[in-house]
């Protein structure tokens, strides 16, 4: 229990090492999160995505300085993505937020994906909740939103923020697809460059063909110039305007039942895979199976059946 | 489930000194090699790296050095670490480093010295021979 009561004082290592010891799947480090997550729920989470290039690490580098000069204590978790082939990663995003390394009230940690199957939610989740009882008054999430993983994070967050870029024509496309549409605050960074009108019309006329209900947040665009602090207060007043919105109508404590629902809807399928794979990995029970499948004596969904029948006969479940 | 523990390295650029070439080429080695590389730019203070350190938990920090000020920088690095108690987290250095200074620092607490023509896979080598994970 002792990480756990460190983390709650706010001790910088011990939460280092806790986080670490959650990325690396340490059993300890499920009983330190039990013992946190009594302490979760007070943090403000932002999430925010955006193609590499876009500014989003110097953005969230202003953010930091904005929310720091009205008081509030920072939590950062920057994701970058780990080679599929040697499992390795550059972790770079810090290097923007660099400047605030010194401040005790600003708390960076950068997470390689690991090539996580959909699993980049749990870990992100348990970094989230570590933050949170550590008292961080803001957690800001940094990832470059390609895929499936990322629009969950979404879930975990109040606040989501797409960040783009004027000139980007086909990302906005593919987000168009997605994570555009779930993103609360849309902001166009670099609106020194040419374009940055026209993506805000083309974006305001995207929202406005999209059906909102009366009592629905409309998504806010800003223009910002992260790199030369332009457009960063608005920006941050636009947040609170969110946050005062979630308040006002319930949102705030929707968005506390669909998070503790995803995790534990994501713990528990992991949990369960685990028992699973311990059973029918005996005997290559598993492998005969596959091996039947191959030369088609069985389909999925009845190979699928079989271990659900084979667990609960032998009581196993 | 992997009970196998990612090696996490931090590398800086200490001081004033403006040439990363090299420590970016070096990150990338590492990426290739399967480690955690933290980059954390360039101008760093030893107070911003240790902080970084200690905040990424990581097992190893590799300065790269080429202005002439290591023998401040590097053992501030160390003398930081000893102050946050982690001086568990071993320190290596890379760049331009007169022989003579090669023993002191070490004596100092700098754990291995990369001069200029060391190769990639020397320092990779080294690195995956010398280092495990800070906790078991």
């Amino acid at each position: 229990m002792s990480l756990a009561k460190e983390v709650l004082q706010g001790n910088i290592k011990a939460t280092a090492r806790l986080i670490r010891d959650v990325e690396d799947e340490l059993p300890s480090a499920i009983e330190e999160l039990k013992a946190l997550y009594p302490h979760t729920g007070r943090s403000y989470i932002i999430g925010i995505t955006g193609s590499p290039g876009s500014g989003k690490s110097t953005l969230i580098d202003m953010l930091i300085d904005a929310f720091r000069k009205r008081g509030k204590t920072i939590g950062v978790i920057a994701i970058d993505p780990s080679s599929p082939f040697s499992g390795g990663a550059i972790l770079g995003d810090r290097i923007r937020m660099q400047r605030h390394a010194t401040d005790g009230g600003v708390f960076i940690r950068s997470l390689a994906t690991r090539g996580w199957r959909g699993g980049l939610s749990r870990a992100t989740a348990n970094v989230i909740n570590i933050m949170d009882a550590m008292g961080k008054d803001v957690i800001l999430i940094e990832t470059v939103g390609a895929g499936q993983a990322e629009v969950d994070i979404i879930n975990f967050t109040h606040t989501s923020m797409v960040i783009l870029v004027p000139g980007m024509g086909d990302w906005v496309q593919t987000l168009k697809a997605g994570i555009l549409e779930i993103a609360d605050i849309l902001v166009i960074n670099k609106a020194d460059k040419k374009g940055a009108d026209e993506l805000k019309a083309e974006l305001e006329a995207m929202l406005q063909m999209s059906a909102y209900s009366p009592q629905a947040w409309k998504p806010k665009i800003f223009l910002t110039e992260a790199v030369n602090n332009k457009g960063i207060d608005e920006l941050v007043e636009g947040i609170y305007q969110h946050k005062e919105f979630l308040i006002s109508t319930g949102g705030h404590d929707t968005h506390l039942k669909e998070r503790a629902r995803l995790e534990l809807i994501e713990v528990l399928k992991s949990s369960l895979m685990d028992h699973v794979f311990q059973i029918v990995n005996k005997n290559n029970y598993l492998e005969k199976l596959i091996d039947d499948l191959v030369n088609k004596r069985t389909d999925p969904y009845s190979a699928a059946s079989d271990i659900i029948k084979k667990l609960a006969q032998e009581g196993k479940l | 489930m992997s009970s196998e523990r990612k090696i996490r390295i931090l590398v800086a650029k200490p001081g004033l000194d403006g040439h990363d070439r090299g420590v970016k080429i070096v990150a990338r080695a590492y990426r290739d090699a399967g480690f955690e590389v933290i980059y954390t730019g360039l101008h760093q203070t030893p107070e911003q790296i240790v902080n970084a350190a200690l905040q990424e938990d990581v097992d190893l920090i590799g300065l790269s050095c080429l202005s002439g000020a290591h023998m401040y920088l590097l053992p501030r690095v160390v003398e930081l670490l000893k102050e946050n108690k982690a001086e568990d987290i071993i320190v290596i250095v890379g760049g331009i480093i007169p022989k003579e200074d090669i023993p002191k620092l070490k004596k100092m607490g700098i754990k291995e010295i990369f001069l200029p023509g060391s190769s990639l896979s020397e320092i990779i080598n080294w690195t995956r021979a010398n280092m495990k994970p800070r906790h078991a």
